[in-house]
This record gives C-alpha cells, structure tokens and sequence, in this order.
C-alpha cells in the first residue's frame, strides 16, 4: 500500500467520522481526529487480524483504552469489512451495534469493551499476560489518551506490565495534549511522560503521530523483556482546521455548517 | 469430611482441587494470598498463580484479560478492597462484558474483628447485588463453601464469592443441594421462618432450637445464592407461615433482607410480618468477632427476640 493512498484512506476515514457524529449529534471528535495514523498504523499496517475472523483466537488485540474515540475505530472496522458501511449511520442510536463506547459483545472486531478510562490498558496488560502463560506469540496493543494517563490504574498497570516483563505489549499514546477543561497542564500536568513510563521499566519511543511510517518504525522495534510505549505526538482535531487544537470540540458534534466546511476541507468526500 | 475450618481454609483447599479437575483455572491475588488462602493454590500449581501485588484495580482488570482467553480466573483479596475499592473494575471490566472471571473475597463482614471497621465489608453483598450479569454466592460453613467454588466454576460469567474469616463448623452435610439460585430448608416448621445467610444461619439454627422450647416451630432457610434470588421459594414460604426473619452479616440496606423485600412487595396477597436482623447502617469495630456479633446485635437471641416480638403482636 503506497503513502499516499494511505493518505486517501485518513481523510476518508476523518470524514466518516465527521458525518456519524453530524447524524447522530453526538460523540467526540478531537480525540477521534487526532488518533486516526495511530489506529491506521495499527489495523492497516502492523496488526495480524482477519477481518473475516473476527473472533481468530491468535489475531492481534487491539484495544482502544480511550474508548470515546470509538468513531474512528467503527470507521476503519467497517473500511476493513467487519461490518456494512451502513451501519455507521447508528452510530450512538438506539438498537445499534454501534455503542457510544466500544462493545466487544456488540461490535465484530472490537476487542475489548472501553471507556472507562485506564481499564483498557490494565485489561489489555492482563491478556499479554495470560499469553505469555498460554505460550501465544500474538501481541497485544493498547491506545491510550494523554488525559487518561491521570488515572491511578494506568501505573498500576504499567507497573505489572514491566514486572511480567510483557514484551508483547505495546501502549501507544495518543499526546494531542488536552481533555476536557483545558490543556493537560492546566488541569493536572503529566511531566516528563517518556521518563516515567522508563522509571517504569518500558522500552519508549517518540514519533509524530500522524506519520504512519513513523509510528510503524517504532511498532517494529524490538523489545525483549519489556513492554513498549510509543508516545505519538498528535495535535486534537487533526485535519478539520477549525477543531486543532480546540479544547472546546471534544465532545461536540458539527452544525450543519460546521459540518459542511469540514467535509469541503478534507476534499468533500462524505 | 471435611473438618471444621475457616471457611477461608475450605476456599483455599476447594481451589487446590478445582486446580486439578480443571487446566483452565488460574488465581489472582493482591499479595493476601496467606489471608485469602489462595497460596493453597499456589503452592501446587505456582505457574497458574498471579501475584498483582496491592493494587486491587489493576488486579479486577488483569482477570478480565486472562478470561479474554478463555482461561477462568479466580481472583481473591478482602472483601472491602475488591468489592470496594475495584467497583468500577469489576462493574466495566467484568461484569459489562460478562467475562467469566470468579471473585472470591475473605475477610467479609463484622466477623474479621480485631483488624475493625477500615476492613470489615459491611456493604459488599449490596454493591455486587446491583451489577447486571453478576452471582453473588454467600456459603454459611466450610463444605458449602468447596460446593460454591465448584458452582461458581461450572456456569459460565461474572460469580462473587463472599468468604469468612473465622473458623466455622459445618452445619450442611456432603448430601445438602446446593444448586445456584436455589435455597436450602435445613429445618422445617410452620409458625415463623427464619432465612439466614453466611454465618447467620448457624445462628438461625440454634435461634430455631431456642423457639422450640418456647412452643414455637420454625422454618429455617439457608440462602446461599443472593443473586439470582430465589423469590419463588421466599414467595411460597411467606404463604405457610406468620412471618419471616432475615438474618445476614451485612447492612440491613441491600443485602437479604432488601432481596426479600423486594421479592415479597405486591407479589404475597396478604400482608406476612417480616424483621430484619442485620448491622443497622453502621461501621464495624475492632474486637473479638462473637463480641462484634453481641455489639451488633447479631445473636441467635437477637434472632429469638424478633421471632417473638412477631408471635405476640
């Protein structure tokens, strides 16, 4: 698959995204828009999944730990061929398979029910374990907010992940740098993200998280012995000119003019 | 036969075998694997046990991706620290996708003792009770307990298990049923009836030998499943006797008496007395546990004294 269809791919993918929250009015956009590499890189590129098989008990877990970014995790489980592209349209409506939250009971090739911020990770941290104590060799990927990382459990979670020396985990972070009242600094400052995650005993790598290649480099470095944190800068919003960097389009739908114009900016495929 | 132990003791041994009949069991524990028991375990099978060490949230999560799969994960710590300080772990991780892991806490109610109220769950058959998907299984004496640990591996989902801490003696034998869901009359009689749970029923039992003496026959009905609970039999019972006590370790708000209420309001068609014996949303304290159990009111007199304020009213 050549870059620049890869290209292709994220911006249809951002205007899915957009048009299921302009439908339902409903959902997260910022921190939809700002992960969409970070997840094609997994589920396009690195990830060994069948998406005739979504149940495939040696496939690759991907685990969206921070759950509300569920719209562009539908987009490309549907682009992939999980699920019709139809069924995009409910996304967040009563009935849908299509939860406002990922649904592994629900939702072919979710892996892992998310959301509640912090458990994706430590759920994510048990199955590498139970893994290794299968003798599997699949691997197992976690996405996790920047927000999300306030949350006692992701340490305790990191703190196991280094003690089973779990080097079939990788967590990557989505750094777009801000949630929900303000920049992560202004509400609770995060610090030296990489050094902690290091003091914890994980293998850590910095990339831009919109270059898919990029992210792919660090996802094939190896990691013997300990699990790996990729942190990938990311800017909230990415793509749709008037949501970068807007703590306010985090969990806001478009307006039919908003709406439109983001459409337009990303080439006016819907 | 089992001999009379701490039903914390009979845990640790029921798991030890289940180890044996089933490859598939794995243990978790937060580093209480000597309180909880669970080093029974470990010690036969040291490769199928997990120390996650204290942090009890990471603990509920980490079972969950071990049932992910497909493997059947026992997870213990006290009661307070899993039921409690994990609630939401085992509310979102658990039970909201019906993973087949099995909860089984120690150290539950007043009856811990010395350790006093920061440890004693007073409240934990409640918080599990509300969880969509989850079995809440309360076994009243050591035997009941192995029989619940083999139930709790056999169905497939979310099952708590609330263990005790104090050396019990049995008071169901190896032919007592024990079907999940399913209530156990250990004493017929048909003036009063007396439906007891955990540790409560032993009391119930001496409670109903009590009223005897005073010309008074009693139903003694052991609850070991709070959920599903069993309202036909509760439902059938209120219809042959004069009324009912429910007797549990736990708040009065949540735990059996709650699950009676609730299967009894508009579904008896006529009014039954009923009387709660249980800890009257209070914190437990430190002391020897029959002295907790004196304190709170939770006697085989306290039982006595409510069956007869019923029979003279």
């Amino acid at each position: 698959m050549q870059n620049e269809s890869l290209k292709d791919i994220a911006r249809k993918l951002r205007a899915k995204v957009l048009t299921m929250l302009y439908e339902s009015q409903s959902g997260h956009p910022g921190g939809s828009l700002s992960c969409v590499e970070i997840l094609m890189a997994l589920y396009y590129k690195k990830a060994r999944i069948k998406p005739e098989d979504p149940k495939w008990p040696d496939r690759d877990r991907i685990i969206l730990s921070k759950g509300h970014a569920a719209p562009i995790q539908y987009a490309i489980l549907s682009d992939l061929g999980y699920f019709p592209e139809s069924d995009l349209s409910n996304f967040r409506q009563i009935n849908s398979h299509l939860q406002g939250h990922p649904d592994m009971n629900k939702t072919p090739g979710v892996d892992v029910s998310t959301g509640s911020l912090g458990q994706g990770f430590a759920i994510g941290a048990g199955i590498a374990n139970a893994a290794k104590y299968l003798g599997k060799s699949f691997q197992v990927f976690v996405v996790v907010g920047d927000g999300e990382l306030q949350e006692g459990l992701v340490w305790e979670a990191a703190m196991s992940a280094a003690h089973y020396h779990l080097d079939n985990l990788t967590v990557l972070l989505d750094n777009n740098g801000l949630q929900i009242d303000g920049t992560n600094d202004e509400v609770m400052s995060l610090g030296n993200i990489n050094g902690k995650f290091s003091a914890f005993g994980f293998n850590c790598y910095e990339v831009d998280g919109h270059n898919i290649d990029e992210i792919v480099k660090a996802l094939d470095e190896p990691s013997i012995g300990k699990p790996k944190f990729i942190s990938c800068q990311t800017v909230k919003g990415k793509g749709v000119s008037f949501m970068e960097n807007q703590v306010g389009w985090h969990g806001k739908a478009p307006n039919k003019d908003q709406y439109v114009s983001a459409i337009d900016e990303l080439g006016g495929v819907k | 036969m089992i001999k009379d132990v701490s039903l914390r003791v009979a845990y640790g041994e029921a798991l030890a075998n289940l180890g044996v009949e089933n490859e598939r069991v794995v243990v978790l524990d937060a580093d209480l694997a000597h309180a909880t028991m669970t080093s029974m375990f470990a010690e036969k099978f040291p490769q199928r046990f997990f120390n996650y060490g204290i942090a009890e949230q990471n603990l509920m999560c980490a079972a969950a991706g071990f049932a992910h799969t497909g493997l059947v994960p026992f997870v213990s710590t006290f009661a307070l620290f899993g039921a409690g300080r994990a609630y939401e772990m085992i509310r979102n991780s658990i039970a909201y996708g019906n993973m087949n892991v099995k909860i089984a806490c120690s150290h539950s109610g007043i009856s811990v003792g010395e350790d006093g109220g920061s440890h004693q769950a007073i409240e934990d058959i409640s918080l599990m009770r509300v969880i969509p998907n989850m079995t809440v299984l309360v076994p009243c004496d050591p035997l009941e307990t192995k029989k619940a640990v083999k139930a709790a591996a056999s169905i497939y989902g979310p099952v708590y298990i609330r263990v005790a801490r104090p050396i019990v003696k049995n008071i169901t034998n190896e032919s007592t049923p024990f079907e999940i869901g399913k209530a156990v009359t250990l004493r017929e009689g048909k003036d009063f009836a007396i439906c007891a749970t955990g540790l409560m029923t032993e009391r119930a039992l001496a409670a109903a030998e009590i009223l005897q003496k005073h010309g008074i026959e009693t139903k003694v009905i052991n609850f070991h499943t709070l959920k599903p609970f069993d309202k036909d039999t509760i439902r059938k019972i209120a219809g042959e006797v004069k009324g009912i006590v429910s007797a549990e370790e736990h708040s009065v708000i949540g735990g059996l008496g709650s699950a009676i209420a609730e299967s009894l309001v508009g579904h008896i068609p006529r009014n039954i007395l009923f009387e709660c014996v249980a800890i009257m949303d209070k914190f437990g304290k430190s002391g020897k546990p029959e002295e907790l159990f004196t304190e709170f009111h939770l006697t085989a007199s306290d039982i006595v004294e409510n069956v007869l304020k019923m029979a003279n009213s």
